[in-house]
């Protein structure tokens, strides 16, 4: 058997995921997490009505934050992400797992070098890309209002 | 006495005196429930990290494995075996415990096979005792070969789940009631391309059907000479694909079986089965051995199998080479 084949075979044989189920999962459990987000921006606007705005929203992201890295701790978020894959990958707590994941995981190597240096393993890329690509963002306005 | 390409016959009897196994919690669930001879109650088994609970598992059960045949581990001429750790830390921190002469080895998940294809050679030589033992430990292979635990990642349905477990079995020339190690056949490095390490199955499949087939032509036996082919941890996919590339070949295994695809029961659902240096080694010593001890099996050729890739070979686009070595086991009469 060649390689090719080999390899065309596998492709068509090997089990793939159900695009249905993992759509209605991540569907369900993203819209959950962005509704409980929008619940406590309501709330916070109702409790602190003399607040900003973008003061409001601040409090929101850094409370999703904190509800993500809780989970991620007591071992929730990971179980979570079973099921929801991207649903609980895309919103902030999503974010806030892939800190806390590895800080966890290198705790055992030590403060300095395990925890504080692994602690970006994951979330790394996302935070470079996100900063390159403000950078680019802000050059291509600031082309733009030249004009 | 060498047979054929790559197979070799052992002209001494090489007995399995004794083999202990101990699975993890999660294993302990499985379909070989009732067979373990020991369960851990947690992951961590009261151990500061996983990788000292995989040290402290393979310390257990190779203490447990001579002290059921009273045999003192200075009395072994050697102890092998290895795991999936860095540099196997596991297996080498394990024997500092034991003095034994001490040889590490490492083919990813066929290591078993390895060990007893090399320590089988060395009591039908000139050694009167030899220990092999292999671990694996979900934990620290999920830390080595992917995620931290606890993120949030969605397993793929090619996935397979790595055992936490271990198993180890005492290689001796003295006389008695056991199976033996007759012969092996030992595995080329294999590569058909494929590069998904979440399909692992797929990758070490055509390895297992390259051992298996130069088995029966070294040997001129046909695959009904054994009561049971069983590979390591090729996975349900992994074992169909085999299936189907021996058949291609014109050899029908209706007796193959894999260590991996029963690990787990149907219940537990873990992606195509289990994975790991440990899932072989905690099959044989929990369930093929006993089976061979009751007599119910006879004849077994157990074909312990591996991928050899790194996380980094995997992150430069490389393929995974696979491999697999087939171990003739057999009782008299």
């Amino acid at each position: 058997m060649e390689d090719k084949q080999y390899i065309d075979y596998v492709h068509t044989h090997a089990q793939k995921s159900s695009h249905i189920t993992t759509l209605i999962w991540a569907f369900a459990v993203g819209g959950l997490i962005c509704c409980v987000g929008q619940a406590f921006s309501d709330i916070f606007s109702a409790v602190l009505p003399n607040w900003e705005e973008s003061k409001i929203a601040a409090l929101v992201s850094m409370t999703m934050i904190f509800l993500g890295s809780f989970l991620t701790a007591i071992g929730v978020y990971d179980k979570i992400g079973v099921h929801a894959g991207g649903g609980s990958i895309v919103p902030i707590t999503g974010f806030a797992n892939s800190v806390v994941s590895p800080a966890m995981e290198f705790n055992k190597e030590g403060i300095v070098l395990g925890m504080m240096a692994k602690m970006f393993v994951v979330a790394g890329p996302i935070i470079v890309a996100g900063t390159v690509s403000s950078v680019l963002t802000g050059l291509i306005y600031w082309i733009v209002g030249l004009f | 006495m060498k047979v054929g390409n790559q197979t070799y016959l052992l002209d001494n009897n090489v007995y399995i005196q004794s083999a202990y196994s101990l699975a993890g919690p999660y294993e302990a669930k499985g379909n070989f429930r009732e067979y373990y001879d020991a369960v851990m109650e947690d992951d961590e088994w009261k151990c500061k990290s996983h990788e000292m609970a995989e040290i402290q598992m393979q310390r257990f059960v190779i203490g447990e494995c001579l002290s059921r045949v009273n045999v003192n581990p200075m009395d072994c001429d050697a102890l092998m075996g290895g795991d999936l750790i860095n540099q196997i830390v596991p297996t080498s921190f394990s024997a500092r415990d034991f003095r034994t002469p001490f040889m590490g080895l490492y083919n990813a998940c066929a290591t078993f096979g390895e060990a007893l294809a090399i320590g089988s050679t060395l009591v039908n030589g000139d050694f009167e005792k030899v220990v092999c033992c292999t671990s694996s430990h979900y934990a620290t292979a999920e830390r080595q070969y992917r995620y931290p635990l606890e993120l949030g990642t969605q397993p793929t349905p090619e996935s397979q789940w790595t055992v936490t477990g271990s198993g180890a079995v005492l290689l001796s020339k003295k006389p008695g009631d056991y199976p033996m190690v007759k012969g092996y056949t030992i595995g080329r490095v294999i590569d058909f391309g494929l590069s998904d390490p979440n399909n692992m199955g797929g990758a070490m499949a055509p390895a297992a059907s390259n051992t298996i087939i130069s088995h029966f032509r070294d040997t001129g036996r046909s695959p009904d000479y054994y009561d049971m082919i069983i590979t390591g941890d090729l996975g349900r996919f992994g074992r169909e694909t085999l299936h189907y590339l021996c058949k291609k070949e014109g050899y029908d295994l209706d007796n193959l079986n894999d260590c991996g695809s029963l690990v787990y029961s149907d219940k537990q659902k873990p992606g195509q089965g289990g994975s790991g240096a440990g899932c072989c080694s905690l099959v044989f010593a929990a369930y093929l051995y006993k089976k061979l001890l009751d007599k119910s099996l006879k004849k077994i050729l157990f074909v312990p199998t591996g991928a050899m890739l790194s996380k980094d070979s995997a992150l430069q686009g490389e393929s995974i080479p696979g491999i697999a070595h087939a171990v003739i086991i057999e009782r008299e009469d």
